[in-house]
């Protein structure tokens, strides 16, 4: 695990020692979070990245006053979360996984009405209110009930909500589930031009690995708790290297090939059946020696594959599962085959 | 103390916004009532004083028409617990009892709108009205309401968002608290044990003032005690409320 050092910047925007979060349910105890080392500083863009449960919305939930600790500390903009409660939530916008606007309400209603609730006068709160509006593009939708927009629409608003009192630091809880690939791209060019322009440290939490791999400075990967990984994206992918994966007509030969690639410095290898795969640094740059020295040996492979790693490679590498897995149901495509595969047979 | 004030100020102005925009909302909140003032109310017969049974039965229906509305009102805070809308608004600056206290007193504002509904309803019909009465009647009702509006709230933070936890508990509670307080039928002469309940329910005091008050008399006793009732109903869902509030999350 390697940690990030932020010199230039004098206090950090967040600090942890040992946090911990345990749930006790029909006198079971789990261990939603469990002693959590963390700092992050002024002005970073940090995705908190982990399969459903895994701690991700109970760190956020600690640190933004929601909820207590159970032991250990944390501190967001300079105050701690217990002791000083009131100053934190002052300094924090929180974009929470429902929709901070209500139902009932029209959406510009909601903005100034948050205004008067960070202490601005009624004249500021709406005139934030219209300069949000205009920021967001929510200029057609803004006088309308907040039930009647578009999930997109209300997410926009939600992100504007959290947004009025321009807050030092910005949490947003899995911002983009529920929102179609076009709205989730709208909403991550949105948040890496809030960061940008306004500079605030932004923490956000999700699982999707496109999203952590997109936007974030920093990726914070979550499993059990736990935290596994604290690197930018591409180092966290570089030191992994990539993956070649040869094809042979029959494992015999897959087998031998094997054999002659565990010569590679610094690669692991693996057999399964008739394809056999390297895990290696700079992989897509060797790729064309070690099909000639296979050739030369008399292997030479009937298909060739490399990949540049992935997050979810990462995640594999470090918890043996993939995060694919992990929560994401088939689709319904390849349910149907199974099921006209069973009727056919 | 100001931070507080302009901390409910803002939870009851955000309140209202919906009540001023969908007013007719007020209207079908009250459609139970109205079919008891209209269904019940002609199988009553006269008093015994010669005065029409709507004097006895329309200060009954008033107080009825606050207790629904007002625990009702819970499912709106339910509603943005599942939404999220509540959950950002624990993690804003807004103070935990400004959060209960302006949502509880918001509930006078749809409370009266529907009094003067029903008032200005029953007055064509042999209904003698006594404004000064109805005003402090009102006075009564309001208190009443922010105490049942709170407990209602209360409910809604218990039932942590699950609907049938908060309608079961309302529903269960609503008409024993009506019957008992002798909405519809008068408790003189019920058994021994349906007195007693009803002596201990605080809204039957809050039904009596309403009656004598609607009446256009002011017998101290009755009054006082009506206010009393409220009062301690104010006390308990305010204190029962800011204390569920403070441990929502």
């Amino acid at each position: 695990m390697t940690h990030h050092t932020h010199s230039d910047h004098s206090s950090p925007a967040i600090v942890t020692r040992g946090l911990t979060r345990h749930f006790t349910s029909r006198k079971q105890t789990v261990e939603a979070v469990q002693g959590l080392d963390l700092e992050i500083g002024q002005g970073e863009l940090v995705a908190f990245l982990g399969p459903n449960g895994a701690g991700k919305s109970t760190t956020l939930r600690m640190l933004t006053t929601l909820i207590p600790p159970t032991s250990g500390t944390a501190s967001v903009a300079g105050h701690d979360v217990v002791t000083g409660q009131k100053d934190v939530r002052r300094a924090i916008g929180f974009v929470g996984q429902g929709n901070g606007a209500g139902h009932r309400q029209l959406g510009r209603d909601e903005l100034i009405s948050q205004g008067r609730a960070y202490g601005l006068s009624h004249a500021e709160s709406r005139e934030r209110a219209a300069q949000l509006i205009e920021d967001l593009d929510l200029t057609a939708v803004a006088d309308r009930k907040v039930s009647s927009l578009s999930g997109g629409q209300r997410r926009r608003l939600d992100i504007a909500m959290g947004l009025v009192h321009v807050p030092r630091v910005l949490f947003l809880d899995e911002p983009s589930t529920g929102l179609d690939p076009q709205n989730r791209a709208n909403l991550q060019e949105l948040v890496r031009r809030l960061h940008a322009d306004s500079g605030s440290t932004v923490v956000l939490t999700t699982h999707y690995l496109e999203e952590a791999d997109a936007l974030a400075d920093r990726v914070i990967v979550v499993d059990h708790g736990r935290m596994i990984a604290d690197d930018s994206a591409a180092r966290l992918k570089s030191g992994l290297g990539d993956l070649v994966r040869l094809g042979y007509d029959d494992p015999s030969s897959a087998a031998r090939a094997a054999a002659r690639l565990g010569r590679v410095p610094e690669s692991r290898v693996d057999v399964d059946g008739d394809a056999v795969s390297l895990r290696v640094k700079d992989g897509s740059r060797m790729v064309g020696e070690l099909l000639a020295d296979l050739t030369a040996d008399g292997v030479p492979p009937t298909r060739v594959e490399v990949a540049r790693p992935t997050l979810d490679d990462v995640f594999l590498d470090l918890t043996g599962r993939s995060l694919r897995e992990t929560q994401q149901a088939p689709s319904p495509d390849t349910d149907s085959t199974e099921i006209n595969n069973e009727v056919a047979a | 103390m100001s931070t507080f004030v302009n901390d409910t100020v803002n939870v009851m102005t955000r309140e209202l916004k919906p009540v001023w925009r969908e007013p007719m909302a007020v209207v079908f909140a009250m459609i139970q009532p109205l079919v008891f003032l209209g269904l019940f109310a002609p199988l009553l017969p006269d008093m015994a004083t010669g005065g029409s049974a709507l004097q006895w039965f329309v200060p009954g229906i008033v107080a009825m028409t606050a207790l629904m509305g007002a625990s009702f009102t819970g499912s709106s805070l339910m509603e943005e617990m599942q939404s999220g809308s509540h959950e950002r608004q624990l993690v804003s600056p807004i103070g935990r009892p400004a959060l209960l206290v302006g949502r509880a007193l918001k509930e006078v504002v749809p409370m009266l709108m529907q009094v003067a509904i029903i008032v200005a309803v029953v007055t064509p019909f042999s209904f003698d009205l006594h404004l000064d009465g109805v005003l402090v009647a009102a006075l009564l009702l309001s208190l009443f309401s922010v105490g049942v509006g709170a407990l209602s709230f209360a409910l809604a933070l218990a039932s942590k968002g699950q609907d049938w936890m908060f309608w079961t508990v309302q529903q269960t509670l609503l008409f024993p608290t009506l019957l008992t307080a002798g909405v519809l039928l008068p408790i003189d002469g019920a058994p021994r044990w349906l007195e007693v309940v009803s002596a201990l329910n605080p809204m039957t005091y809050v039904v009596d003032a309403t009656r004598v008050l609607f009446a256009g008399t002011y017998p101290s006793d009755v009054v006082a005690q009506g206010f009393a009732g409220a009062a301690v109903v104010a006390a308990l869902g305010l204190v029962v409320g800011v204390r569920a509030m403070r441990r929502s999350s």
